[in-house]
């Protein structure tokens, strides 16, 4: 991580037009790998943002990048107005501490492809934990917060059950309604629906459908489903070899894309 | 069968019982923060935890307790028999105990941490609400062999002194000579407190881990 960077940080609040994330110049190396190249990318607020390219192109590093799991080795991340990975002391920008990140991190949320639920709670509980313990809520706030987000994801009968009792599609619904009780300005999902048996796919991808068209919290939607991303995305990025190689409206991506990438992967995972 | 040797041996089962719960639950508060230290982001702790760990696993528990009972009063420090065999014996059970912690707690999956950080929770929340409470029920059937292994130990502290069961067998068998029955009782003595505390170990595994077949 460098230790400062010369662009100077926005000074002013973020206003209604202002990217609530904006990536510039992000690298990211695992060892020889370079895994993100001097990336570029935004997200307006309550964009919904699908994400496609082929394997090991860096789709689930820039989730984690974002999510504070991996630390980029340069460039500069701002979350609503905010630096990621630094804070500001003067006019200078330097490396942020936990506390900081803390801070920044009250607005990303992330749902995960292995849904990481914590199995020693029962499912309201995994929901009201953090809300509790993070946010401060009381005890009866959190649990009807929770109890109304479970019922929105069709689990309202399953808050005593532990995550072991639940299927596949039931337990990431449950994740999704974990990620949501912190009201998180943006979403992150990383292929939320490849590890469930196909008949329980389409449960979790309605969820997220109608969260998309609910509205106001962006999100970033990492996926191989195509007609999902195309049904319900502002804009598809393609991702090839840690940059963005293409990008548009769903219409112009799926139908015409202009970089022969493109066009050879979209016609690759079409045929299946 | 030399049942008329019993109730004298059992004078002993007093002391055998609360040095093994004594230095069990102090045994216990060592692991867990020896194997907490070893995982600490702080080298220096780190190392100590370790240095900790290493010297009283490579030392013999009996040495050590010679250590505790015959060689501190010759630095001034006399401590009584009792507490000279509680802290030779949990200090030599949780170095073990602490390695124990220290690999359960590696062995909560990364997804949990991650998922925990994606919660915004503090390193301290994460831990204690997270990673411990996953950890503490893959400790248990490793922790129920240590507390059968301590039990056993403790018949080293007839050696210092300590009146246990195995000082009133080595006791009764100089004046009465009946070697092979106070043995043979000897070992069903400890076997009669082995056993029902396997089983108390493995009811509250059972307990603990029940979400997991839930
Ligand atoms: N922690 C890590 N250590 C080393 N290499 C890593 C690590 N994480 C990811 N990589 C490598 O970085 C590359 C990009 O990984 P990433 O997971 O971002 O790809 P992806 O686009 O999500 O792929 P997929 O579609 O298969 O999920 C891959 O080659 C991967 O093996
Ligand atoms: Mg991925």
């Amino acid at each position: 991580m460098h230790a400062t960077v010369d662009t100077p940080a926005p000074t002013s609040a973020p206003d209604a037009g202002d990217p609530i994330v904006r990536f510039r110049g992000v690298n990211k190396r695992f060892g020889d790998l370079h895994v993100l190249r001097d990336l570029d990318f935004d997200v307006g607020p309550a964009e919904k943002v699908a994400i496609i390219g082929p394997s090991g192109s860096g789709k689930t590093t820039i989730l984690r990048v974002l999510m504070t799991l991996v630390r980029p080795d340069s460039g500069e991340i701002v979350v609503d107005g905010e630096h990621l990975y630094h804070r500001r002391v003067g006019d200078r920008l330097v490396p942020a501490d936990e506390r900081h990140l803390r801070k920044v991190r009250t607005n990303i949320g992330m749902v995960f492809q292995h849904f990481n639920l914590f199995p020693h709670m029962r499912v309201l509980r995994n929901v009201t934990e953090a809300p509790i313990h993070v946010l401060g809520l009381s005890k009866a706030e959190a649990t009807e917060r929770a109890t109304g987000l479970l019922e929105m994801v069709g689990l309202g009968d399953k808050l005593d059950a532990y995550p072991s009792q639940l299927s596949g599609g039931q337990k990431q619904r449950v994740a999704i309604a974990r990620a949501l009780a912190m009201r998180p300005k943006v979403m992150l999902f990383d292929e939320v629906t490849s590890a469930l048996d196909p008949e329980l796919v389409g449960e979790v991808l309605s969820i997220i459908r109608k969260l998309a068209e609910e509205g106001d919290m962006a999100m970033l939607i990492v996926t191989h489903e195509m007609s999902f991303a195309r049904d319900i995305a502002d804009r598809v990025v393609f991702f090839d070899n840690g940059q963005v190689a293409e990008q548009g409206p769903p219409a112009d991506i799926f139908t015409a894309p202009s970089n022969p990438r493109t066009q050879e992967f979209l016609k690759a995972v079409l045929q299946h | 069968m030399g049942f008329d040797l019993v109730p004298i041996l059992l004078r002993g089962l007093d002391v055998t019982v609360r040095l093994t719960l004594t230095s069990a639950a102090l045994a216990f508060a060592i692991a867990i923060v020896a194997g907490l230290g070893r995982l600490s982001p702080f080298a220096p702790i780190r190392f100590l935890a370790g240095a900790y760990v290493e010297v009283f696993r490579g030392t013999s528990v009996l040495v050590q307790m010679f250590w505790f009972f015959f060689a501190l009063p010759l630095f001034g420090i006399t401590l009584t028999p009792f507490v000279a065999g509680v802290a030779a014996l949990a200090l030599n059970i949780g170095a073990y105990g602490a390695e124990i912690v220290r690999g359960a707690i590696r062995s909560v999956p990364t997804g949990q941490i991650e998922a925990s950080i994606a919660l915004n929770m503090t390193p301290a929340l994460r831990m204690r609400r997270v990673v411990l409470p996953q950890a503490f029920v893959l400790m248990l059937p490793p922790f129920g062999n240590l507390l059968i292994e301590l039990l056993k130990a403790t018949a080293l502290v007839s050696l210092i002194t300590i009146p246990d069961v195995t000082f009133q067998g080595v006791a009764l068998q100089q004046t009465t000579g009946r070697t092979t029955e106070i043995f043979l009782w000897l070992l069903v003595l400890y076997f009669a407190l082995a056993y029902p505390m396997t089983l108390a170990v493995r009811w509250v595994e059972r307990r603990a881990s029940a979400y997991r077949k839930a």
